[in-house]
């Protein structure tokens, strides 16, 4: 009972049991059929929102005002990058996946100069950031229709006893960035800028510096995701980005993470893309129509931070 | 037919306090209160009368606070009886006793940072309506400002979050003390002059003794033993949740008072020890303000104690955060040769990270040291964080426990923890004893001093004299200058009056 409570009070538990439900209900409806099926290709998309929403995470728990809008952009141009680097080559697949984090790393870098150079909120900073990019984009990719390399569009649909093995690798990574935060020196220094800037600078935290490593690390892991969503999605795309916006911040808040900042989660990331993932499949599956979808899906987020809030009792 | 008061008829056996021809602005009986196994008040008897200032002494968490909360009315007693002029009070609460008068300034600022002062008084008066509210607010605060402090320099439509800690102090106060609607009968000071200079501390309790001479109350809680006994007409001393003396203030004098609140005993000034320190050691820090035009500059040497003393607010802070900065980057006219860490006065805005543990708060400014490889040990930061919960007395059962779980005076502890315990050569200290008791200051001190023996520089601002008698040598700041450089020797009060008034003698 105890041991119970315990879980309860994890703030990420929630995410999961909300996947859990909506996975339940769904069988229900289809009377048991299809259940497997429904969790690799949860696991498959899944994988993509988490990508982003660790770097996301890492943005937000930099405190109020902190968020990195340019990731839309940023994935779109790095999945242009990729396809064209890799060109169809399997031997180019390293250097193709090299370019989208390069290209996600400047990007990212660029976000935190506007920042730190013209002192202005990042909420308007990474938007702006996110046209040129977008623009950038429009002109180099135009007309751009390459195929992923074979190898590489295979590698994204590999799978192990129905496991996708992308979203593997995406476990490793969430559990190297868990450690990161709680027991590396970045991780504690964005948790107390998070907090409270002015305390973390005066104990000796390095502001500029961490921050600067983080809007590069949300850039770099936005442009990493352009990548594998072109290799996932046979091909570069200007919009390929575009859900990626509201869902990188829906899975971070829904996942516990105080938007607030100063303290954040990273198994909620994985419980809440899992969840929304999960949500959309469900709303196919009875059927309902694509406003009707938007609009619970709307709903159904607004209700889940709700409930987490409640949960937020501290002390 | 004469009316029968309510009060006096249901009575049953209370007759005796309430009844009484004195009346009570407020009473407590037998109040008790327990925050889970923790016993915060045990049985307290309190009251105060029309027309006069009660002093309240003891240590931190010996539960001073706990009582003016009830007084206030944001915490009711788990059992006991509060009567606020003989009348029983069933359904106490904060509207209840600004309606009869009550009012509290809590050690904690509670200005809204984001509001001007004008706006921040508005929010106390809700009869400031209609067009030109804020005129009237401002028209009232400054007023009630000009009154208490004369010579302030606090315009109304200044952003609270932009005046000094002491400035948000004197609107707090000042505050507290405007009227509108609401009658005003008594006023719970917590640690008025914890921020306020010597000069303005002496306003405000002056003002204090006119507001009592005209028939009102005040409680004041002061860890200034001094301002206590020369403002209180009756003085209460609490220890661990009860009250261990009580009587007119005159029947007190220092001695007496810190033998009944227990603990550190009173003791003699360290002027003899210190004298048999050796010769300073290399340079640490050499450092001129901003805005000094003469060669006076603060230099200070391995193992010296330097104070930074004069009127608050005329730019020690601004040197210690300018001297900080220049240790991680070069800085024109600053010279730094060693690592740095700060003591912040202004804990909430500068020194703690409320989500964390007391451990982690402790360990954030030595995670490098803390380190196994890549990671931070767990073990070694709970390792650093139990060293110094005894070595300074961090009273609490768990070092796991979140920081907000200890009482002002320990948060502050733990913030010295954290730079004693860091590499820093260089200990940049903030004025961070406002608002901590007596025994946590006379512990701290014989650390400090400890400290400075092994090679640490320390760099005290302080806005108490008594504090600056650990100090090698004083520097007196006034408009962002050096004015005066005082050996210890040499210091006296009236010196340091007398050269943060003078015109630069």
């Amino acid at each position: 009972m105890a041991s119970l409570q315990a879980w309860l009070a994890k703030p990420w538990i929630w995410s999961f049991i909300g996947a859990l439900l909506v996975w339940l209900a769904t069988i229900a409806f289809t009377g048991g059929y299809g259940g497997g099926g429904m969790i690799t290709a949860a696991l498959s998309l899944a994988v993509f929102t988490v990508i982003v929403g660790v770097g996301q995470m890492f943005v937000i728990t930099l405190g109020p005002g902190n968020v990195d809008l340019s990731l839309p952009a940023n994935i779109g141009l790095a999945s242009a990058v990729a396809m064209k680097v890799m060109d169809g080559n399997d031997a180019m697949i390293a250097v193709g996946l090299l370019a989208a984090l390069a290209c996600g790393m400047a990007i990212g870098a660029a976000n935190y100069l506007l920042i730190w150079a013209l002192r202005i909120p990042p909420i308007i900073a990474t938007l702006s950031a996110s046209f040129i990019i977008q623009s950038i984009d429009i002109s180099y990719g135009r007309g751009l229709q390459i195929k992923p390399p074979p190898g590489f569009a295979d590698f994204t649909n590999w799978q192990i006893l129905g496991i996708p093995v992308l979203a593997i690798l995406t476990v490793l990574f969430t559990i190297g960035a868990a450690i990161a935060l709680q027991r590396m020196i970045y991780g504690r220094s964005v948790l107390a800028i998070g907090q409270n800037i002015r305390a973390a600078w005066l104990a000796g935290v390095k502001v500029g510096r961490i921050r600067f490593l983080t809007y590069t690390l949300s850039g770099a892991l936005g442009g990493l995701d352009g990548a594998l969503l072109a290799g996932y999605f046979r091909g570069a795309n200007v919009d390929i980005g575009n859900e990626y916006l509201l869902a990188s911040i829906a899975v971070v808040v829904i996942g516990g993470t105080s938007v607030a900042g100063g303290k954040a989660n990273v198994p909620g990331v994985w419980g809440a893309a899992l969840f929304l993932v999960l949500l959309l499949t469900m709303l196919n599956t009875f059927g309902v129509s694509a406003g009707v979808r938007l609009v619970l899906t709307g709903l159904i987020i607004v209700g889940v931070i709700t409930a987490a809030g409640g949960q937020k009792a501290l002390r | 037919m004469p009316e029968v008061r309510a009060d006096i008829v249901t009575l049953d056996g209370a007759e005796k306090h309430f009844g009484a021809a004195n009346m009570d602005i407020i009473r407590l009986d037998g109040a008790e209160k327990h925050f889970g196994a923790v016993r915060a008040l045990a049985g307290v008897d309190f009251h105060v009368r029309a027309g006069e200032c009660v002093g309240l002494v003891g240590h931190n968490g010996a539960g001073k606070s706990t009582l003016m909360h009830m007084v206030a009315g944001t915490l009711m007693p788990d059992s006991g009886r509060i009567a606020v002029r003989g009348g029983i009070e069933n359904n106490y609460s904060v509207p209840r006793a600004l309606e009869l008068g009550i009012r509290c300034v809590f050690q904690e600022l509670s200005l809204c940072p984001n509001l001007s002062v004008a706006e921040n008084t508005r929010i106390n008066h809700a009869s400031l309506s209609g067009f030109g509210w804020r005129r009237k607010a401002a028209d009232l605060i400054a007023a009630k400002l000009d009154e208490i402090f004369p010579d302030h320099s606090i315009s109304a439509d200044d952003i609270a979050g932009d005046l000094s800690i002491g400035r948000r102090q004197m609107v707090e106060v000042a505050r507290a003390f405007t009227v509108t609607q609401d009658p005003l009968e008594l006023v719970i000071l917590d640690e008025p002059t914890s921020s306020l200079d010597a000069h303005t501390a002496g306003q405000l309790l002056s003002f204090v003794r006119r507001f009592v001479a005209s028939g009102k109350s005040c409680i004041l809680i002061s860890h200034l033993l001094g301002e206590v006994l020369g403002n209180a007409d009756r003085i209460v001393v609490m220890r661990d949740g009860k009250i261990v003396a009580s009587g007119a203030a005159n029947a007190f004098d220092r001695d007496r008072l810190v033998t009944a609140m227990g603990g550190a005993e009173a003791r003699e000034k360290a002027v003899a020890e210190t004298a048999s320190r050796p010769e300073a050691g290399p340079l640490r820090v050499r450092a001129r303000p901003a805005r000094q035009d003469d060669g006076k500059e603060l230099v200070a040497h391995a193992g010296e104690i330097i104070g930074l003393a004069g009127l608050a607010g005329h730019g020690q802070t601004d040197l210690l955060l300018a001297i900080f900065a220049a240790a991680s980057r070069a800085k024109a006219g600053i010279e730094v040769t060693a690592p740095v860490a700060l003591v912040a006065g202004d804990r909430q805005s500068d020194g703690i990270f409320p989500q964390w543990s007391i451990a982690q708060n402790i360990g954030v400014r030595s995670l490098a040291r803390l380190r196994n490889g890549l990671l931070i040990s767990p073990q070694r930061e709970a390792e650093l964080a139990e060293f110094w919960r005894k070595k300074i007395g961090i009273r609490t059962p768990d070092m796991n426990n979140n920081i907000f779980s200890l009482s002002g005076g320990n948060q502050q502890k733990a913030l010295f923890a954290r730079a004693l315990g860091s590499d820093a050569k260089i200990v940049l200290m903030d004025d961070p004893m406002r608002g901590v008791d007596i025994g946590t200051k006379l512990e701290v001190y014989d650390l400090v001093r400890e400290e400075a023996r092994n090679g640490r520089t320390f760099l005290w601002y302080t806005t108490e004299t008594e504090e600056l008698d650990n100090c090698d040598h004083i520097h007196v700041f006034k408009n962002g200058r050096i004015v005066a450089n005082l050996r210890r020797d040499e210091l006296t009060e009236e010196k340091i009056i007398q050269s943060s008034f003078g015109d630069a003698a």
